[in-house]
């Protein structure tokens, strides 16, 4: 491989970093070079391999109980405070738990929200957690909306949005149905980047309400209320993610 | 953590603080875990590092100036195993094969489609990397962090990224079609 492009620009242009003109720039040198149409193809055989293989590896369901527990408490100290110190500390620690009680009680609706809450929040993430399971996350492989709408159709009497977000970096994976609290509910599975976001939905007669967010072991949720249904998107993205998958749904 | 430095730095978080870690920070433990996995080439030593990185941005998260969490994050993960590898023994950079040195035909794609098929064997020929090339892969292909958020990472300039890049993706390339397969090197025993 005689080309130095190869070695550099090449690159750069494989992942998407150079700026317009830069990559125009660079495919009219494809048009002619002997060399870089062969190591694109290279590197493009590479990634997919890369893709397929699923070696990138998630982190152990203990251990991300095991911090979610462990942010909560007060963190072991490696240094010995003096002991009036030590008296302070425990005080402003007994008071921020104070406050992360009141928080929580906050973010889950306050004095109108209730103790289901709560509990339906716990169940949407456990389902969540259960759904990573192999062989628990989708009852319906498809990217394709116009087969995982109609598989729905079959099985419960409502019609959950399913859109195909891939353009927008949330690509359709498929769906399942789930029971939450004893209820059938249908799941929408989507991806972004290379994590999972399920997006629990059933009916509602309660009136449209804009998005409420949480957090619980350390997932992510949002929950929302649009044309009598009711949809809580869970997963480990940032909460920014899940809302833009939001504005994707109800747009 | 019990460097002077440290204890002048760490604070207690408040509540607010706690629940903004929460949100920001704590959602990025898989990636954490991920970096560490192939930087450590061992899964129990890479959970004890995603535990102890988690935990020291925990403490830190007052120096947090805001920004990309997960960089950040990947940061302490990042110089966390480079002292636990530190401590295990010689640098693995240090006996890298110099591709330079050892020419080779070229390898075509569908060779590379090939051997890419073989699940423990891309798995071994990423193992069988520098860690510096095994980091910026894992970073680009498996995390999906754009260069500048590699160069974050990793505080090298984002040339210096470009070429690594270029580097370890001819070496993984070599590694995988070489005609007896990759060889994992093993530091200080461990698998």
């Amino acid at each position: 491989m005689s080309c130095e492009r190869t070695s550099s620009v090449l690159h750069a242009y494989f992942d998407g970093e150079l700026d317009a003109a830069g990559a125009a720039e660079f495919e009219r040198h494809l048009g002619s070079c002997p060399d870089c149409p062969g190591a694109l193809a290279a590197q493009a055989a590479l990634r997919s391999s890369l893709k397929a293989s699923n070696l990138g590896e998630r982190a152990p369901e203990t251990l991300r109980r095991k911090l979610a527990a462990e942010i909560k408490e007060p963190i072991p100290r490696a240094a010995t405070p003096s002991s009036n110190t030590t008296l302070w500390r425990s005080l402003a620690l007994a008071a921020s738990f104070l406050l992360v009680v009141v928080i929580g009680w906050r973010q889950l609706g306050g004095p109108n929200g209730s103790h289901d809450d709560a509990t339906l929040f716990a169940s949407i993430v456990d389902a969540h957690l259960r759904s990573l399971q192999p062989g628990h996350l989708i009852d319906v492989v498809s990217t394709d909306q116009h087969t995982v709408k109609p598989w729905f159709d079959g099985k419960i009497d409502f019609a959950p949005p399913v859109r195909d977000l891939a353009a927008s970096g949330f690509p359709l994976e498929g769906g399942r149905l789930d029971a939450i609290s004893g209820r059938t509910v249908a799941v929408v599975v989507y991806a972004r980047r290379k994590h999972v976001i399920n997006v629990f939905v059933w009916p509602t007669t309660k009136k449209d309400a804009a998005p409420t967010s949480g957090s619980r072991l350390g997932y992510n949720w949002v929950e929302w209320r649009k044309d009598g249904m009711e949809s809580i998107a869970v997963s480990d993205v940032s909460a920014s993610d899940l809302g833009e998958l939001w504005q994707l749904l109800t747009k | 953590m019990s460097s002077r430095a440290d204890r002048t730095a760490e604070h207690v978080l408040d509540a607010g603080e706690r629940v903004r870690f929460e949100r920001l920070v704590l959602p990025h433990l898989d990636a954490a875990f991920n970096l560490a996995r192939w930087l450590l080439r061992d899964r129990t030593e890479a959970e004890d590092a995603a535990q102890e990185s988690m935990l020291r941005a925990f403490r830190f998260f007052r120096g947090y100036q805001g920004g990309d969490a997960r960089a950040w994050l990947l940061q302490i993960v990042r110089n966390t195993c480079y002292t636990r590898l530190q401590k295990h023994g010689p640098d693995d950079s240090a006996t890298e094969f110099d591709e330079e040195l050892h020419p080779q035909a070229d390898v075509t794609p569908e060779a590379l489609a090939i051997a890419g098929d073989d699940r423990d064997r891309l798995m071994r020929a990423l193992e069988s990397l520098p860690a510096r090339f095994r980091e910026i892969l894992v970073l680009r292909e498996f995390e999906e962090c754009s260069y500048k958020e590699i160069a974050a990472i990793t505080e090298l300039p984002i040339g210096t990224v470009m070429s690594s890049l270029a580097r370890a993706r001819e070496k993984l390339k070599r590694s995988l079609v070489a005609a007896d397969g990759p060889k994992t090197r093993l530091e200080g025993g461990r698998s």
